[in-house]
């Protein structure tokens, strides 16, 4: 079944710009995907429709049944609670610890305490973190905090996980350390994984399902893609 | 239950991000406390301008002087004919003879003379003194008590009452007015100061907002931490207004240059006062950062 439904999508910006001409493709259900292209291509646009940022002009985006563009602001949440997302900034609170930023994507859904206890604990340990718990995001090198980012996605049991270029701001070490924790919350947890990136290297190294964009077009949709096949 | 979790949770996270956000919790605080100081002395001068007003109003007398033959009975129709009209609120009967006694008392030259007065002769006449309800209609009233049959004079200080009837109204407009807008600037100024500390944390109303927190369970431990803000800065006006107003009160021995101008005694004026300042804290507060909040909880 397609998790991911995205049928002749539209996307015009309110200052005349189109990111995205028709763009139709579909995600399987525990797929790793990457989608790249250089910038200005519509992957980050991409991305934001996916989680309802924005919204596309025209088109339909179905995501395990729902209409995404269809929601209403108001609706978002109800969205967002099965996704998590992770970005290039990592956007953690400076002021929690690594605990409490993991265990505010459950606090804010009303969550009880022993359930948020066990499940912030589990998702730290899958990333990696358990000995700095109780430090705080500015303690931690990029990578570490990227880390939390990513537990916090993933702590609510989403059922698809978006990466806006998670790597971004990472050395190439670092950078396959956090490949690596994806790679293993895909295969232990079946999540579905969008991925927008821009590392050639690891696309090449992964061979995963590889979208590409131009210029807000679909220009190719490999199964086991690499980067380098493609005319980015 | 998990509507109280939350509640617990909001309330903590309330109190926890006053602490967290000290210095602009103080900056909220002192501007809330600041403008609610100016609250609450406007509305203890506002109200007792307005007891001042009252006290005088209520001291305005129609008396009326009824013809020499009125009889006996006559005073007691005529006193129930004036108590239908409308605008009455008291009618006390003065007759003659009550009036002699009273001016006998008065001074020893009237007694000396009024003493010669054989008892059913007395030149003097029976009265009547009214009090109205709403002065402002005093001519009118007046107006209908001439026409009676044996009314003769009828005199309730034409003209001086009609001025000080302006007057009132013109000081009871100003400081309403006064009220009105020092209420308006402070809830803007308060507003303001909030949204300016809820702007430093966009970040963490957008992190909410990318965790799948609601609109509501966003805006709810804002709402309460501008309640929490209210609160905290109506304790200083508070005691302020009742420290102060008592103070004031006893120093001037709860009246202002003559007797006329007599205070509103401070039980329970300065609660009343102290409570109408922490509603408008706890309100403004609330209503603050509620605002400031929705500004971002848009896509």
């Amino acid at each position: 079944m397609d998790f991911i439904d995205i049928k002749h999508v539209n996307k015009v910006y309110k200052n005349g710009v189109t990111a995205i001409y028709d763009l139709s493709l579909k995600i399987k259900k525990g797929d790793f995907v990457f989608v790249i292209g250089g910038s200005g291509s519509g992957k980050s646009t991409l991305i934001k429709m996916l989680y309802r940022e924005e919204r596309p002009t025209s088109g339909e985006i179905f995501l395990g049944g729902l209409n995404v563009a269809k929601l209403r602001n108001s609706k978002v949440y109800k969205l967002r609670r099965k996704l998590g997302i992770v970005f290039q900034d990592y956007r953690l609170l400076p002021k929690l610890t690594v605990y409490e930023n993991v265990a505010f994507a459950l606090e804010v859904i009303g969550a009880k305490k022993d359930e948020i206890k066990a499940k912030t604990l589990k998702a730290i340990d899958l990333v990696g973190l358990k000995a700095k718990t109780r430090n705080y995001p500015t303690e931690l090198s990029g990578g570490e905090q990227q880390r939390v980012a990513i537990a916090r996605a993933i702590v609510n049991n989403p059922r698809l996980l978006i990466c806006d270029e998670p790597t971004g701001n990472l050395d190439p070490d670092m950078s396959k350390d956090i490949v690596k924790v994806l790679d293993t919350i895909n295969k232990e947890m079946g999540t579905t994984i969008v991925m927008a990136t821009h590392d050639r290297e690891i696309v090449n190294d992964m061979k995963k399902h590889v979208i590409a964009l131009k210029d807000g077009r679909l220009v190719k949709d490999f199964e086991k893609g690499t980067y380098d096949n493609e005319v980015v | 239950m998990k509507l109280f979790r939350m509640f617990g949770r909001n309330i903590r996270d309330a109190f926890k991000s006053v602490g967290r956000n000290f210095s602009l919790s103080i900056a909220s605080i002192s501007c809330i406390s600041i403008t609610l100081i100016v609250v609450g002395l406007s509305l203890l001068i506002s109200y007792n301008v307005n007891n001042f007003t009252e006290t005088i109003k209520k001291d305005v007398t129609i008396v009326v002087f009824l013809s020499q033959d009125t009889t006996e009975e006559e005073l007691g129709t005529i006193k129930d004919e004036i108590e239908k009209f409308d605008n009455i609120a008291s009618i006390v009967v003065k007759t003659k003879e009550e009036a002699k006694k009273e001016m006998m008392l008065e001074s020893e030259i009237f007694e000396a003379t009024m003493n010669t007065w054989p008892e059913e002769d007395n030149p003097l006449r029976d009265s009547y003194l009214i009090k109205v309800d709403d002065i402002e209609k005093i001519n009118e009233t007046v107006e209908l008590i001439k026409k009676i049959e044996k009314v003769e004079v009828v005199d309730y200080g034409e003209g001086m009452v009609e001025q000080l009837i302006d007057a009132f109204k013109l000081v009871q407009r100003i400081t309403l007015v006064i009220v009105i807008i020092l209420i308006v600037v402070t809830i803007f100024l308060i507003v303001n100061t909030i949204k300016l500390t809820i702007f430093s944390r966009k970040r963490e109303i957008s992190i909410m907002r990318l965790v799948g927190a609601s609109n509501l369970s966003i805006k709810i431990p804002f709402v309460i931490e501008g309640m929490l803000i209210g609160t905290l800065g109506s304790i200083i006006p508070i005691v302020v207004t009742i420290y102060g107003y008592v103070a004031f009160y006893d120093k001037f021995n709860g009246q202002v240059f003559s007797p006329l101008f007599k205070l509103v005694a401070p039980e329970p004026f300065i609660y009343i006062v102290s409570a109408i300042v922490l509603v408008i804290g706890i309100i403004v507060g609330m209503f603050g950062s509620g605002r400031a909040v929705r500004k971002y909880l848009k896509v």
